[in-house]
């Protein structure tokens, strides 16, 4: 089989996610990615490098600078003649693009896969991860989205695979980018951050946030995140929200202060190899899934952690 | 200008789905059901629209069993003009649920379709974005806010990192995020009112669609549990622990 990798960047360098990707796609059969964006040769280039890859199609068109799904789902639907999967990271880009993709193509997509079982069985989240499906597709193509945090990432180094130039159809016309509101960090991405510290309703308003979530975090090189009830209150921007409905993480340390634990953030975050939780009602629920619980007040605890490690 | 909003009927979002102990699905039998939230969403923002701005007409349709009725009925009292029930006994996928919603929207021209991003039980965020496609219309997924202008929407979307702003052409396919708006109660005498609102009932066999499942569940089970940890006694004894794991490195 061979398939096709859409590949995460901002037309300079590789996301992440795509890394996760290529390693499901691999369990599939041959990876062929593509770098669909404007000005992006080096994001080619980079993708070239990931181990495994056997081919880069490189479309490089100011129509795809903004990776609109209106303009980029024709172009993966034409490479789709020479494969038999396209399967993309589960980011904001990738829903986006894909279900387009898989309805082009008379296609049933497969959302957000935790595993591949076979070559037409996968399993994936339902219930906000209150349940696991076992999934079998009929479909002779297959579109694909890939949990992040299921997959262990691809090397980014160790590959030669050529590059393809390839050209569609350009712009559609349908709709036009205006601007992004991208929030700018020195700290790591939430997604595929090794320490995560989040913090919940308890911390009252975004000074608080800032005074004694962001000092932890640094100390430690963590990313940011929050919960649904933090992001709704105000104290931190939506993109902070770790939860069903949010991002999903899997670090290796995630830090939950003063979050009591509502199962739609416990579905954001349960896959984190050790929790951590600091709150002050020893009954809340996120300590019946915290690997280490601290019982105390996050005014007093957390500002002395940070003091201390 | 004619707004039409697809809803579904979900497990109610504030009970706990039981996995079945054969492996089959998800326990719905005399469990509560309600409107998919993220459609809630949808219908408040067709209302805002019509409530605001240009639009005239709401239309609502719903596919599932007869009972999806009493979801059109809320989406009703909330505001929304008519509803269109397409009734089937069998699931039925979002690839067909696009396709019988393509029909809807040849019959019923609207300018736009608001829907969830995505439902709450099978959690597939597909459905509007394949809608798009099989009508050759523009996509503003993910809205958190929606603007209405000459021939144009501007849609500003919930992306990884922030916000993403984007214009299409009309018509267009919106679907929610959960801040665009917050859904209204339906109040007693507009929940009385919706009574009396046309419904139309169909049947998938009158959209002439094959909208045959092409994914079967071979399993469903519950998913790993974790167990609690350790508790310590304070800051201290957390710093060592973390010490002991390499951290800070």
């Amino acid at each position: 089989m061979k398939t096709l990798v859409w590949v995460e960047h901002d037309n300079k360098a590789v996301k992440d996610a795509t890394l996760a990707t290529v390693t499901a796609a691999s369990k599939l059969g041959e990876v062929h990615l593509l770098v669909a964006g404007s000005g992006c040769q080096p994001v080619a280039d980079a993708a070239a490098k990931i181990a495994g890859v056997a081919k880069v199609h490189l479309a490089d068109d100011a129509a795809y600078e903004h990776a609109l799904a209106e303009n980029v789902a024709p172009l993966i639907v034409s490479l789709m003649d020479h494969h038999d999967a396209f399967v993309a990271p589960a980011t904001t880009t990738g829903k986006n693009i894909a279900p387009r993709v898989a309805a082009l193509l008379d296609v049933m997509q497969i959302s957000d896969i935790l595993s591949v079982e076979g070559e037409d069985s996968f399993t994936r989240p339902i219930y906000a991860g209150n349940a696991i499906a076992t999934v079998k597709t009929s479909d002779a193509k297959k579109v694909i989205t890939v949990r992040g945090t299921a997959f262990d990432k691809a090397e980014a180094e160790g590959g030669s695979a050529e590059i393809e130039t390839v050209s569609g159809e350009g712009d559609k016309g349908l709709s036009r980018f205006v601007k992004a509101d991208i929030a700018s960090s020195d700290r790591p991405e939430l997604t595929s951050a090794g320490i995560v510290v989040s913090g919940g309703r308890a911390l009252q308003n975004a000074e608080n946030f800032t005074k004694i979530i962001e000092p932890l975090a640094d100390k430690l090189g963590a990313a940011v995140g929050a919960s649904r009830a933090a992001v709704d209150a105000g104290y931190v921007p939506n993109d902070y929200q770790v939860g069903q409905t949010g991002k999903i993480v899997a670090p290796e340390i995630y830090i939950a202060v003063g979050i009591s634990g509502a199962i739609q953030h416990l579905a954001g975050m349960k896959d984190s190899k050790t929790i951590i939780a600091i709150n002050k009602d020893e009954d809340a629920p996120i300590f019946q899934v915290a690997d280490i619980g601290l019982v105390a007040d996050l005014y007093t605890a957390v500002p002395e952690l940070t003091e201390k490690l | 200008m004619k707004v039409l909003v697809p809803v579904k009927r979900v497990l109610d979002y504030n009970v706990k789905p039981r996995v079945k102990a054969d492996g089959s699905g998800i326990d719905l039998a005399n469990v509560k059901m309600s409107m998919n939230p993220f459609d809630e969403i949808a219908v408040e923002e067709a209302i805002r629209l019509k409530e605001n701005g240009p639009v005239e007409e709401i239309v609502v349709v719903s596919i599932g069993e007869q009972k999806a009725q009493e979801t059109l009925r809320t989406a009703l009292a909330m505001g929304a003009d008519r509803a269109i029930l397409i009734t089937s006994d069998d699931r039925v996928e979002p690839l067909g649920v696009a396709k019988l919603l393509a029909k809807v929207v040849e019959e019923e021209s609207p300018d736009m379709v608001i829907l969830g991003k995505q439902a709450i039980d099978d959690d597939n965020n597909q459905t509007g974005q394949m809608l798009a496609a099989l009508l050759g219309w523009s996509q503003g997924t993910f809205a958190s806010k929606v603007e209405l202008g000459e021939g144009k929407a501007t849609v500003t979307r919930e992306v990884d990192g922030g916000l993403e702003t984007d214009e299409l052409k009309l018509p267009a396919i919106v679907t929610t995020d959960l801040r665009l708006n917050e859904p209204r109660y339906a109040s007693l005498p507009n929940i009385m009112k919706a009574k009396s609102k046309p419904m139309a009932t169909k049947t998938v066999a009158d959209y002439g669609v094959d909208v045959t499942p092409r994914i079967t569940v071979t399993n469903v089970s519950e998913p790993p549990k974790r167990t609690a940890g350790v508790k310590v006694a304070d800051v201290d004894e957390l710093v060592a622990k973390l010490k002991a794991m390499g951290v800070p490195a």
